[in-house]
């Protein structure tokens, strides 16, 4: 059975609809990359997974649980679920440790010796052992967006997201950033990817989804994606980004 | 002119002092608990027409928009005609209990709005509940931003307690300005007693500034409120 | 309290609504003199020779300092005890007066602080002297800037003025006890009916404040709110 299944997702705001029937699916281990001018809903894909936004139809499954179901534990699920934001959204007065300690003793109540230990360690896999004590506001960009997927790390999720995990960096830190990313993936993370970093794309994803305008335009390995693309709009977006972007990674 | 100040007027002043401070610190307390609740609600208790939210309003509109006075005399007086007998000194407690928590309400609310929505959106995807959002992660930071209206709201309600000594207070519960005003009106002294009194309200505010201010100075964040100083 | 109490007093409105005229004409005097004072205390403490900038600093330490009804009895009591001849109405307007003017300073002196310093260079540039410069630039954007701070300053003495009462001003807390001598059970409908009036006048004195804003609206000059 796949890991996630996200079927026929509709979603508006207002007169906009958002998503017009998105459909998906995830194997575990896997790591798909999602990509897509602005606009077109890659966030609010993202959100309707885990339902920091509800999708107004469709249905999407974690395994044989329906998160979309009224009657699921959102917060239990949500638990199983690791999310990186574009801006980090780092507790602003906790330390790092505190950060990623947060969630293993109010959600999964587990003692705080043992969070503690569990906390460094995700900070130490992501290099940041040293800045345990540090606040946010003392930390660069890059260092944030660790603890951030230290943070998801810590809860053993089944699945992580990313939206846009480097676009707000400067660009001598999306290397970092990154580098932990292509770690995860090849220990076998299962991930989604929202990003234009086509390095990245490139050296670990799996597939590669392009999104325009609310729906699925095409999906496929990224050397087909890349090398024959069968829809010509397909082509032509990868190559604007590939131009704007370089391939840093 | 020559001014007379005797130093027998002391030790009633000081009990007038403990009156005040007391008056002051039981009416900041309950006021700032009642104060989160009503800014809570204000924030997260259903939208504009839910019945809740419509009622904190209307609390915090009436109790900022109308003279403390009023309140203290509406209940000093008012309360007893319809058969709830109720002293000076709880009816200035009640008072000022109630008007403070309007205030605190209104700062209580800014401080929750001033922290940034993704706090709340990173705790919910963690898989917190909004209880335990708003308790582990927008509270902890909205207490910290909540510090200097704060400092300002417990320095206004000192002075303020001043007003209690509108109603007839009995000698033993006299707060410190109702001690000058009966000293004042058996010696006469009045521009002595009173620049007295003006003294010691000017010094406990002079104590209680500083003293707010190296609490917040212990309790600041990088970061949080002030501008925080990167790497 | 019933239904007839509340019919009961309708006939003592006009006598309220006189009261409240006298707290309205507190008011007035109250925040001109606030004005004026408090103007004149924040120049001197953002431009004046350091000395007068301390005095200025120790006035506005003061007055915001000691309650207002202290000031009130020192003001009426204190006055009349070295046989200056004041009404209450008098101390009134200068005791609460004297105090919103420190809290217009402080508003006054932020609103001056925030102007930008190249608007002074660009002003003694042209050859305009200190004085024409703060006169023609720096003070009308200031008094701009300080609108939203008035506001609040607006309410909080508009219902101080009921204070007052305390020194036997004749204004709407005393037309309501003379009411209440004579008919006690009106006690609680009187209080409410002066709240609600408090309600209405704050609720107009800000409506008013809000169309001054927006008529001396310069684009490009807001306020920090
Ligand atoms: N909370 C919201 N309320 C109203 N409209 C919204 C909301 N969130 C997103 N939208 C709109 O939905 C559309 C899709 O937004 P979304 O953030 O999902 O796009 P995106 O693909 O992530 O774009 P970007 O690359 O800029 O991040 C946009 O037009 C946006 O304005
Ligand atoms: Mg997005």
């Amino acid at each position: 059975m796949a890991l996630l299944r996200v079927e026929n997702l509709h979603k508006r705001y207002g007169h906009e609809e958002v998503l017009k029937g998105v459909t998906l699916t995830q194997e575990a281990g896997e790591t798909k990359v999602v990509i897509g001018p602005s606009g077109t809903g890659k966030s609010t894909l993202l959100r309707c997974i885990n339902r920091l936004t509800e999708p107004d139809q469709g249905q999407v499954w974690l395994e044989d649980l329906e998160i979309t179901s009224r009657r699921s534990d959102i917060n239990q699920i949500r638990a199983k679920i690791g999310f990186v934001f574009q801006d980090f959204n780092l507790f602003t007065h906790l330390t790092a440790l505190d950060n990623v300690r947060l969630g293993l003793t109010k959600v999964r109540r587990m003692p705080r010796a043992a969070a503690t230990d569990r906390a460094m360690a995700e900070l130490d896999r992501v290099g940041l052992a040293a800045k345990a004590g540090a606040y946010p506001a003392q930390l660069s960009g890059g260092q944030q967006q660790r603890v951030s997927i230290a943070r998801a790390l810590a809860m053993d999720p089944k699945l992580i997201l990313f939206d846009e995990p480097t676009s707000a960096l400067d660009p001598e830190l999306i290397g970092e950033v990154l580098s932990v990313m292509i770690q995860l993936a090849r220990d076998g993370m299962t991930m989604i990817v929202v990003t234009h970093e086509m390095g990245f794309a490139r050296s670990v994803a799996d597939e590669i989804v392009f999104m325009e305008g609310g729906v699925v335009v095409e999906q496929g390995p990224p050397e087909q994606m890349f090398r024959s693309p069968q829809i010509p709009r397909t082509g032509e977006f990868l190559r604007k980004i590939s131009e704007l972007y370089g391939e840093s990674s | 002119m020559n001014l007379v100040f005797d130093p027998a007027w002391l030790p009633r002043l000081g009990q007038g002092v403990l009156l005040s401070v007391q008056l002051t610190a039981y009416c900041m307390g309950i006021g700032a608990v009642l104060g989160a609740v009503l800014g809570l609600v204000r924030v997260y208790g259903g939208g504009r027409w839910s019945p809740l939210y419509w009622a904190a309003s209307a609390y915090v509109h009436f109790f900022r928009g109308t003279p403390l006075l009023v309140q203290l005399l509406g209940i000093y007086l008012g309360l007893p005609t319809v058969g709830i007998l109720i002293g000076p000194f709880l009816a200035g407690l009640l008072a000022m209990t109630l008007n403070t928590a309007a205030y605190q309400a209104e700062y209580f609310r800014g401080a929750i709005q001033s922290v940034k929505s993704g706090q709340m959106m990173a705790a919910r995807a963690l898989g917190m509940s909004r209880g335990q959002a708003i308790g582990h992660v927008i509270m902890p930071q909205a207490l910290r931003l909540i510090i200097p209206p704060w400092s300002n709201e417990l320095i206004y309600m000192l002075k303020y307690s001043s007003i209690v000594s509108m109603t007839a207070l009995r000698p033993e519960t006299m707060d410190l300005f109702g001690v000058a005003r009966s000293i004042a009106s058996r010696n006469f002294r009045y521009f002595e007693v009173y620049i007295l009194v003006a003294l010691f309200y000017l010094a406990m505010v002079l104590i209680l500034t500083v003293a707010l201010r190296w609490v917040e100075r212990r309790v600041r964040i990088p970061g949080l409120g002030t501008p925080g100083r990167g790497i | 309290m019933n239904l007839s109490a509340w019919t009961e007093i309708a006939p003592h409105i006009p006598v309220l609504l006189r009261g409240i005229l006298v707290n309205i004409e507190l008011l007035l005097g109250l925040i001109s003199l606030g004005l004026g004072v408090g103007v004149v205390t924040a120049l001197v403490e953002v431009y004046g020779p350091r000395p007068l900038g301390w005095a200025a600093g120790a006035y506005t330490w003061f007055f915001r300092g000691v309650p207002e009804i202290v000031l009130l009895f020192l003001f009426y009591f204190g006055l009349s005890q070295f046989g200056v001849p004041v009404s209450a109405f008098f101390a009134a307007v200068l005791a609460l007066g004297l105090r919103s003017s420190a809290y217009q300073a402080q508003i006054f002196r932020g609103a001056l602080q925030s102007i930008p310093h190249g608007q002074m260079m660009a002003a003694r540039a042209l050859g305009l002297g200190r004085v024409k410069a703060i006169a023609y630039v720096i003070l009308p954007q200031a008094l701009r800037l300080s609108l939203a701070g008035w506001s609040n300053e607006f309410s909080s003495v508009l219902k101080d003025t009921t204070l007052a009462w305390g020194i036997g001003v004749v204004e709407v807390m005393r037309q309501a006890s003379y009411i209440r001598a004579r008919n006690f059970t009106l006690t609680l409908p009187i209080y409410i009916t002066v709240a609600l009036m408090f309600l209405v006048l704050t609720y107009v004195g800000n409506v008013a404040i809000g169309l001054a804003e927006r008529r001396l609206r310069v684009p490009g000059l807001e306020g920090r709110r």
